[in-house]
Parts: structure tokens; sequence; C-alpha cells
């Protein structure tokens, strides 16, 4: 637990000096001309445009090295993203200048205008998100790739929607071992324990046209990624299995320092504290009376 | 032509349950019972099928729905490949004999409709979760009469290669259809096989047929099974337990194909000879013998293919795993250590109530999703683009976008020089094989990153690539041996291996190979 707090404060640091921002930017009217002003906020500009990579465009990685060289420009520039209601994530050559919207921001994506039945129908709406959160637990499997800023996660559609489901199979077996009736009582449709919703969702249907079945999990997912990809956190990197796509420096530092936070702020506000040690979380417990199985565990089949 | 969209009966609970005085039963006997309830309610589209068939528009009550029904799910879970399903159009095509057989006097287009009628009822195409409900009641601990959801799939449409749909049969549906409700799968399978064995001592063809066909069943599920745990060996070693329990799924998988073999080569000599020595007579009965005995010659043959496939997979377990230890565990470690995204999010939000999961994701959303700049309408544009003709479309299509590519960083773990300095440590003499704990030893002494290097080259040697040696003609061939020895070492646990080199014998191994050719 105590990393996440770390992880929270680390981002409120780099967060601080954007906010404290306006009265340094007032109080010594240093040598700021509104030749400087148009650059950072062509910078921010060149930020907004997520799939633009610094390496193909020569201007916006001249403005990002007068960024990382000369502070009063940077200072300007976090001032601009600022008060344009953006949070800036990291300014690299990696990743340029990764903003992301802030709460409340014109520039936010809210939910009814990302898929319109969720208004109306709470279990979609738990199911768009729930896809968006399996696309980052996928890309990203291990606490060190999330970690690893030269880490590239590669995913599937169909291999994300196959994840979740082995998930709900799991939750499903083991509330069988407990002899468990997870049926919910009827009319009590908030009650359903969240892994049925997906469960009992179809993966797939046939359509008149070929497409994708919007309401099946596979569609769900598949909206997700798109979504993704337009906003440049994921490259589309073949057909397979539904879509394969790659992870962007961009989505690593969105997932680490935005969402996984904000998600684990309203889990533990929920009252439920995940605690693990850094070890796999999907490990069965081991039998110790079988340990010297060890030698051959890795060799099965040579006999 | 199609149906109502919740098929599943709603009027379900009998009567006499509710109506009389609260039963007092202990909660074991209310959770059989409601075992039991929900074991019927699968069969109840099935029942539901025969019902609705007056309802159609035409005159359908000729065709029996749930024989038809019944069909298409033995079709479906007999298609059920390692890693697809069944084809619609394959199974629709396949039920038209029996459905034809049923009304040979109506048209063929008919009997499609009926088949096509069926199935997509078996599907339950009409609703959105593309499953059924039934409605049962139960007593709870404190005594109150709670009645509850039961949703369950009958057949279900999975996704499969370049964007295709292929149909599976549920849990639910084999249990239905293999009868075995509530049994324990390795028990079941040890009582099918001693069947079989009394079948064929008795000559009884029909019902050694019928356990064969049930080890089939056994067989893909085990396929299944394996499916899923190498994929989680792909994302994470270390989320599957490659200490007891795949070794354990892979040995018991193992020893089902080794009685299956022995039973089935059994069966298919019993059976040719059958077969054979039924030639001789004349009579129908005999005739009808013969041609039963071919048909189970051709299931058992089709099992032994499923079997020899599930071997194969069996067998290429194992590399891939230590391709995936090799990729994920001798990675360098990193300083810091991240949120763990399955663990501290996923696992914890499926269990919660949907209302409270909700919350959770709802934030993830917000914070995940990144942002859109906001479009702006003017006017002008929209005039422009309303009255701007479509563009023609290029004979060869649209431009090819450039390709996105990024250098690959050299992420080796270890450089050129420490591999030099392994390969020199563990030039051995043929004569004078060590210890794992002496190399160890000897290369921490060198550098501190070596002995990870040591430790993963022994590891490969404990299978040396013989065959690739025997064909390029090498002299010399590192091997490393388990004689039981605990490792003792501060940083690696396991046997302390023997290491050494083999000679080969080059000039007969050239001779071996001129020979081959």
């Amino acid at each position: 637990m105590s990393e996440t707090h770390a992880e929270h404060t680390a981002w409120s640091e780099s967060a601080t000096p954007d906010t404290g921002e306006a009265d340094r930017f007032t109080a010594p009217p240093a040598a700021v001309t509104p030749a400087d002003a148009a650059d950072a906020a062509r910078l921010v500009a060149f930020g907004l445009q997520p799939k633009l990579l610094p390496a193909r465009d020569a201007e916006y990685a001249g403005l990002l090295r007068r960024y990382r060289e000369e502070t009063a420009f940077a200072r300007l520039a976090d001032a601009v993203a600022t008060g344009l209601g953006l949070v800036v994530l990291e300014v690299s050559t990696r990743a340029g200048m990764a903003v992301t919207a802030g709460e409340d921001s014109v520039f936010a994506v809210r939910m009814g205008d990302y898929a319109r039945r969720t208004a109306a129908d709470s279990a979609d709406r738990f199911l768009h998100g729930l896809a968006h959160l399996a696309v980052a637990a996928m890309s990203f499997p291990r606490p060190e790739d999330l970690a690893d800023d030269g880490y590239i996660g590669r995913i599937t559609v169909n291999g994300v929607d196959a994840f979740v489901r082995e998930a709900c199979r799991r939750l499903e077996e083991r509330a069988e071992e407990l002899g468990e009736n997870t049926d919910p009582a009827t009319g009590t449709p908030g009650l359903e324990a969240a892994w049925r919703i997906y469960a009992r969702r179809s993966a797939t249907g046939a359509t008149k046209d070929a497409r994708r079945l919007a309401g099946s999990t596979t569609g769900i997912v598949g909206k997700a990624v798109a979504f993704l990809t337009d906003s440049g956190f994921l490259q589309r990197t073949g057909d397979d299995a539904g879509g394969a796509y790659r992870t962007t420096a961009r989505y690593q530092l969105q997932v680490r320092d935005m969402a996984g936070t904000a998600a684990m702020a309203e889990l533990l506000e929920l009252g439920v504290v995940p605690v693990t040690d850094g070890t796999a979380t999907l490990v069965m417990p081991s039998d110790p009376e079988d340990l010297e199985l060890a030698a051959d565990a890795g060799l099965p089949f040579h006999s | 032509m199609t149906s109502p969209a919740s098929t599943a009966s709603t009027e379900f609970v009998p009567p006499q349950l509710s109506a009389a005085p609260r039963p007092a039963l202990g909660p074991a006997a209310d959770e059989g019972l409601a075992r039991r309830l929900r074991a019927l309610a699968c069969t109840a589209p099935l029942h539901d099928l025969d019902v609705r068939k007056a309802n159609l528009a035409g005159e359908y009550t000729v065709y029996a729905m749930a024989e038809v029904a019944l069909a298409a799910i033995d079709l479906v879970t007999l298609n059920m490949d390692f890693d697809t399903g069944a084809d619609h159009d394959q199974i629709i095509a396949r039920l038209l004999p029996r459905v034809a057989a049923q009304a040979p006097r109506r048209p063929a287009a008919e009997h499609e409709r009926v088949a096509r009628w069926v199935l997509e009822n078996l599907i339950n195409v009409g609703s959105v979760d593309r499953g059924f409900r039934a409605v049962y009641g139960t007593f709870g601990p404190d005594g109150a009469y709670i009645r509850r959801d039961y949703d369950f799939k009958l057949v279900e449409e999975v996704p499969g290669h370049g964007g295709t749909v292929y149909l599976r049969t549920t849990d639910e549906a084999v249990n239905v259809l293999v009868g075995a409700l509530d049994t324990d799968v390795t028990s079941a399978q040890i009582a099918a096989e001693v069947k079989l064995e009394v079948l064929i001592n008795r000559g009884r063809l029909a019902d050694a047929q019928l356990a064969a066909e049930q080890a089939r069943y056994r067989t893909v599920q085990y396929a299944e099974t394996l499916r899923r745990t190498l994929e989680a060996t792909r994302r994470n070693v270390r989320a599957v337990d490659w200490l007891n329990a795949v070794p354990d799924m892979i040995d018991e998988a193992l020893d089902h194909i080794a009685d299956r073999y022995r039973h089935e080569n059994a069966i298919l000599t019993n059976i040719r000879k059958a077969r054979d020595e039924a030639e001789t007579g004349f009579d129908p009965k005999t005739a009808e013998h013969k041609r039963r005995a071919a048909e189970l010659v051709d299931i058992v043959k089709d099992c032994i293919r499923r079997h020899t496939q599930l071997q194969s997979r069996l067998l290429e377990a194992g590399p891939l795993f230590r391709a995936e230890q090799d990729r994920q565990a001798f990675a360098a470690p990193t300083s810091t250590v991240g949120l763990d995204l399955y663990g501290q999010l996923v696992a914890p939000v499926l269990p919660l109530p949907v209302e409270k999961a909700r919350r959770v994701t709802d934030a993830f959303f917000a914070h995940g999703t990144g942002l859109r700049t906001p479009v702006s309408v003017r006017l002008g544009d929209l005039v422009d683009i309303l009255l701007t003709p479509p563009a023609e479309r290029e004979h060869l299509g649209a431009e090819m976008p450039e390709p996105d590519l990024i250098a690959t960083p050299d992420d080796s773990r270890f450089s050129e020089e420490q591999l030099a300095s392994a390969m020199e440590l563990l030039d051995l003499e043929h004569d004078a094989p060590r210890r794992l704990s002496g190399l160890l030893a000897e290369a921490r002494r060198r550098d501190p990153e070596l002995p990870y290097l040591v430790a993963l080259l022994s590891i490969h040697a404990a299978s040396p690539p013989v065959g690739t040696a025997y064909r390029q003609g090498e002299q010399r061939l590192l091997f490393a041996v388990d004689d039981g020895t605990e490792l003792d070492d501060p940083e690696f646990g396991g046997a302390d291996l023997i290491v050494g080199t083999a000679l080969l014998d080059t000039v007969s191994m050239a001779a071996g190979r001129t020979e081959a050719v």
C-alpha cells in the first residue's frame, strides 16, 4: 500500500509547480515576450495531438528541447497547460508533451458521449469501464511492466476478453466451492456481483453486416481499444484475434500516474484494501508437501 | 419466423412449493433442490421448442424440435476444435438429413428453415445476453423465501480467426447432454473405462460407442484447460502454478491419453475382428452389426486423432514455459515497483456488487481515456462539406500510411564479455564434470551478475540440443544431470546439477548422416 501513497504524492509534487505557478508568473515579470507565450501555447497544442510523434516533427522536437533547457519557458508552458485545464504528465522526447485532461476540463471524455446506452443501463456503463481497466491490466500484466519505462505491452481484443472471462470463471469456481448461491434476488440488479454481468454477456454474435456485435463483450473491448488508439495510447499492429495492438509511452504514463491512482483511491473509499506483496496475484497456493517436484517441474516431459 | 426473446419459462417455481407451509429443510437439502432446479431449467429451452412450434406460421408440428436441438448440441460439441468452435453453416448442413428424414415430403427450403430456427433458438438470438433465464426460489438462512434469477446459455458464439464467429456448447449443455450432472470428472472417466472393457467382451457395440464418445468429451475438456493455462503463462509465468497444479494436470492428461490409447487400440483390434468375421454371413442382423462396427471404427479413429493432437500440445507446453520463464524471470529487476493492475484493481473489483464496482471503473475510465479536443462546427465549413462531391476511389486503394518504426532498445541482460567469461567457465574437461554450486561460486568471484548467466546456461544444458549437435557435427556438448543433491546457494534454489562436457564421436556421426541421406 505504501507505494501507492508514494506514487500519489509524487504525482502531486509534479502537479504543484503548475498550480503554484500563477503567483510566480505575475510577481516577477520576467522577460516573457508574446512570442514566448505563443511558442509555449504551440507546444501545448502539439501535446493536444497525441498521435503526433516528436521524432516526426522538427518544430515539435525544437520546442521540446527548449522546454528542457529553459526553465522559464518550461514554467510558461506548464502554466498554459494548467490554464487550459490540462495536467502535464511528462515532457520528454519519447512521449512528447504528454498532457491529459483534468477533471471537469473541456477536454475530458465523458461516459455519456463515449457510449450512448451507458446513460440508461448501469450494466453497460460498468462493462465499458471494465473494458478499459482490463485493457490496461492486460497491457501491463506485471507491476514491473508498468514501472519499466522501456516496456511495450502487446494485446489483442480477443485476448483481453478471454482474460476477463478467465478471471470471472475463477470467481465462479470459488463461489461454487464455498457453496454460495450467486444468483441475485429478482428485482435488485444493482446487487448482482460484477463478474456475473461480464460472464453472462455473450462474447460475440453474428450480425447482418459481419461487424462486431456492439453489445457483446468483444464489441465493448473493441470499442475501448479503438478509442485508445485515437487517443494515441495504442498502435494497431495487426488483425489477429480481433485486432492486435501495442502500447505507447503515453498510455503507460496515463495508466500509472492518473487512472491507476484514481481507481485505487475510489476502491479504498469503498473500504476494499487490496494487499499484495509484489508476487503474481493469480498464483494458486502451493502445497508445501510436494516441493520435491521442483527439480523437474520445469522439465516435465523429458523422460 | 423466430421467436419470443425470453424462452425460459418464468412460471418455473412449482406452485405447491410456495403454497405449502414452509418445509423444515436444512440448507443443504435446499441447495440440492436448487441445483436440481437449475439442471431442470437447462432442459426447458428444448421442451419449449416443441411447445412453440405450433405458433409458427405454417404446419411444423410434424418436426420433433427437441430431437433436432439435441442433435445440434451434439454436433457442436463434437466439432469444438482446439482453438475454435463449430461453424454455423456446417452445423446447419449436418442437421439437414435428420430434419429431412422427419418430413421427407416437405421442400428442402423448409427443412433448412427448421434447422436454422432450432439453432437460433438454442443461441437465443432475440435477447441481449443471448442466453436464457429461469427463476427459482430458495429459503435463505433466516427462513425468508427468495426468488433468484438463473442465467445460462446452451450454445454460445465465440470469435474465431479473421473475425469469423464460431459456435461452442457451454458446460451446462455438455452436462445436460452427457448426463453426468454434478459428478467428478476423474471418477466418471474411470467408471466409463471399466464399463467399456465389459462392453467389448460382451460385444455390445452401441454402448461401446457411447463410452468412446464420452472419452472424447474428456479429451476436449483437457485440451480446453491446457489452452487457458498456456495463455496465462504467456502473460505472467508466476500467475500459473507450474510447480504443482500444471504438471499434475499434464500428468493426468497424459495418463488419460495413455489409457485411452490402450483401450482404443483394444477396441480397434476387437471391432475390426468383429467386422471381418461378420463378413461371412448374409442375414440382415449380421449386416447391421457390421455397419455399426464400421461406424465405431470411424469414431475410435477420430478419438485417437484427437488424443494425438492433445498429446502434441502437451509436449509443447514445457518448452513454452521455459521460453517464457527466460523472458520474464531472467530480466533485470526494475528498481521501482508499480501498481499491480490485476491484483490491486481488477481482482478486487470483480466480486463487488455492480453498483459499487461501477464507481471504480468510472474513475478509471474518467482518468484513463486521455483527452478529446472538442469539435466546433462552422457553418461555412458545413456548406463546403455538404457540397463536395464524394471522392472517387482510386483503383489501387488508399495510400499506405507510413509505418511507425521505433528502434527496439538493446535490452540484453548480459554483455558479450560476460557471455565469453561464462563460456570459458563452462568449458570443462570431458572427464572432469563439476557441480553447479562450485561453478556459481567461481562465477560470483569474477562478477556478481555472472552466476545468473551460468545458472541459465546450466539449466539449458539439462536438456542438451543433441539433435542439433548431431546434425552440425559438433565435437563437444555441454550437459547437466540432476542426481538429487539439493543446491545450497544464497541466490538460487533447486537441484545441484552436475555439469559436464560430453565428447561426441564425429566420425561415426558423419558416417551415420551419409547413410541416412
